[in-house]
């Protein structure tokens, strides 16, 4: 197993680290911003974290030096940086972990990305659901503010910088960026068609760069110990750095472990999350969150880094890998995914609000017994009229439960329709969990 | 013209408007404040809202809609919403929906009788290798049993609060070494 130094997690697996400021300082904790504020020039961050090769953790894998370096540079008023901490890919549940247990690594971090693209407001987009989140949040803001690490001039360098935290209210599609910063400024969370992007116009038509909580919490190490060291970790040059995963599903040992990217998914299966829960064979897996392609067991020697997932097919996403077992039905998977999809589609294009709603309807009627053979070509079909079709990457995610099951698993669809009805036991009650488009009241 | 918001509540006002650039900005924080004080935001608190940061009521209302977690009409006092995406309904969601049943007799998007308890099914929250899971109102409550989740709601109910609520989370959490 590759052995490996924890990063964003190391701080708080130590016993009794709280996270409070006086914990953070602690550690080590504002060195990087101290290192930094009067001594080093915004352009030169910005270099640094280009070098380094740290790519985006948000899903996209964008490299973040690049993306800051596409804000204009004298372009007159304000600019902004937010944080995505909308984490609503099913499957991912890390920068939570990161939010609650480590804030201050997260503001750090902000406020470093805010140095180096000239930045004087930014906010922190939170999903509505994170109460908590939030409330740890405003707490170590409140710290920050009160520490002089926030506010009218910081750490008496004459940079300035307000943070503030944005609770969203309960819709996937607000992760995106361009709905995101919709939502931000009042409205309904809508993807916005590019470009333009968000580096000339983004929050209030201002550039704006959005990055997401894990991506950030990197800054502070890549400044302290510098470009080349973290480089170096993982695989690069395309895959640097460590990354958490999220493992769930049918594991012994499910939860959030980071190790370097370039590991096999064998390693992080079998050794980190302890292999499978029961006695059960492994059946397929999803690599990485919900609008990742499954695979399969001969995947299993793929290496986590964005290049070797995307080769076999899929992509590492949002770092959520979830386990099935041999008897889990592929059918039945991809239905609960589809009503996921169905309810978070924001309406705004056709083939994603229709083809949503008409690919779940033919995936219940299929897994209910009900399905004819040529469901299985309207199926592949209406994917391929939404594949590229859509004003967001959303109706790409959608697409990718259904084709990859139907290419592992046509045999498993064709024995539902033969037989006309689902060949696994025991189901979940259907009572119970297919009652249909819930709302809340 | 009563306000929807408590005279506490309103001093907060303009700090939130004087966080954004443009006043609209401030409209999902004063919604979450208008139902921190009501439970839900009614009319009356969007209109006001509105006359706040200069926008029709219709254009509050459709900003509204969008967000499944304002509440349009008052609900029972604990809010149960269990995950149904497929990370936890592999590990349990139905079992979780049947403990409920079992003890509460309500099935999803019923209320108890009482007034105590509505049921809601929802998706993903973010806390999938912790599963099966719900959250309640503000609350996590995570790898349940069903003896933790028969506690939860028993202490819910008399207590008003429960200690098995999760957070801050981490999970596994950290072992001395
Ligand atoms: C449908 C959809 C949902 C997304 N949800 C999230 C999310 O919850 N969190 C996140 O950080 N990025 C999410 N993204 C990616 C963002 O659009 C964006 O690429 C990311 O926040 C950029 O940050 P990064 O460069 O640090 O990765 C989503 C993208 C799409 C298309
Ligand atoms: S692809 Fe779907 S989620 Fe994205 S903009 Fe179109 S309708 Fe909305
Ligand atoms: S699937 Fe249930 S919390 Fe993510």
């Amino acid at each position: 197993m590759a052995t490996h130094e924890p990063l964003l997690l190391k701080n708080m697996s130590q016993p009794g680290y709280t996270g409070s400021l006086a914990d953070y300082e602690r550690a080590g904790g504002y060195q990087a911003l101290k290192k930094v504020l009067g001594k080093i020039a915004p352009a030169d961050i910005t270099e640094m974290v280009k070098k380094s090769g740290l790519r985006g953790r948000g899903g996209a894998g964008f490299p973040t030096g690049v993306k800051w370096s596409f804000i204009p540079k004298d372009h007159p008023g304000p600019r902004y940086l937010v944080c995505n901490a909308d984490e609503s890919e099913p499957g991912t549940f890390k920068d939570r972990q990161l939010m609650e247990r480590d804030p201050h690594q997260m503001i750090e971090g902000m406020i470093l990305a805010a140095y180096a693209i000239g930045v004087r407001t930014s906010y922190i987009y939170i999903r509505g659901e994170f109460a908590l989140g939030a409330k740890i949040l405003e707490r170590a803001l409140a710290e920050a503010y009160q520490a002089g690490y926030l506010g009218a001039d910081i750490l008496g360098s004459g940079f300035a910088l307000d943070l503030y935290v944005h609770r969203g209210a309960g819709a996937y599609i607000c992760g995106e960026e361009t709905a995101l910063l919709e939502s931000l400024e009042g409205k309904r969370g809508l993807p916005r068609i590019k470009p333009p992007f968000p580096a000339t116009h983004g929050l209030f038509q201002k550039p704006t760069v959005v990055n997401n909580v894990e991506t950030l919490s990197n800054i502070p190490h890549i400044v302290n110990r510098g470009p080349e060291w973290f480089a170096a970790i993982g695989n690069p040059p395309k895959s640097s750095g460590t990354r958490i995963f999220c493992m769930s599903g049918h594991v012994k040992r499910p939860g959030n472990y980071e190790v370097p990217m370039g590991i096999t998914f064998r390693e992080m299966i079998y050794d980190i999350a302890g292999g499978m829960r029961g006695e059960k064979p492994l059946k397929a897996f999803i690599p990485g969150g919900a609008s990742a392609a499954f695979l399969m067991p001969r995947h299993l020697d793929v290496k986590l880094d964005f290049e070797s997932v995307a080769q076999a097919g899929s992509m590492l996403g949002s770092g959520g890998i979830t386990v099935m077992e041999e008897g889990t039905c592929m059918v039945w998977a991809a239905e609960n995914l589809l009503h996921f999809f169905n309810h978070e589609s924001c309406g705004k294009c056709t083939p994603c609000r229709e083809g949503s709603s008409w690919l779940l309807q033919i995936l219940r009627r299929i897994d209910h017994g009900k399905g004819k053979m040529d469901d299985l070509a309207t199926l592949l079909r209406l994917c391929g009229n939404i594949a590229g079709r859509t004003v967001c990457a959303f109706g790409d995610a959608e697409i990718a439960p259904i084709t990859s099951t139907l290419q592992y698993f046509r045999e498993e669809y064709e024995t539902h329709i033969r037989e006309q009805r689902c060949p696994f036991q025991p189901q979940p009650a259907p009572e119970l969990i297919s009652v249909g488009h819930e709302e809340r009241p | 013209m009563t306000s929807a918001f408590s005279q506490a509540a309103q001093a907060r006002i303009p700090g939130l408007i004087a966080r954004y650039a443009e006043k609209r900005g401030a409209l999902l924080p004063l919604l979450w404040l208008a139902q921190e004080e009501q439970g839900h935001v009614s009319e009356e608190a969007m209109k006001e809202i509105a006359g706040l940061l200069g926008l029709t009521p219709p254009q509050v209302y459709e900003t509204v809609t969008f967000y499944t977690m304002y509440n349009r009409r008052p609900i029972g006092k604990y809010h149960i919403q269990v995950c149904r995406s497929l990370m936890c309904a592999l590990v349990g969601t139905d079992n979780l929906l049947g403990w409920i049943h079992a003890k509460l007799g309500i099935k999803t998007g019923q209320t108890t009788p009482d007034g105590f308890f509505t049921l809601s099914q929802v998706e993903c929250l973010g806390s999938c290798g912790t599963g099966p899971m719900m959250q309640i109102n503000d609350d996590y409550y995570e790898r349940l049993t069903q003896d933790k989740t028969t506690r939860i709601l028993d202490d819910l109910k008399r207590e008003g609060k429960c200690p098995l609520a999760t957070g801050p989370f981490m999970f596994p959490e950290p072992t001395a070494k």
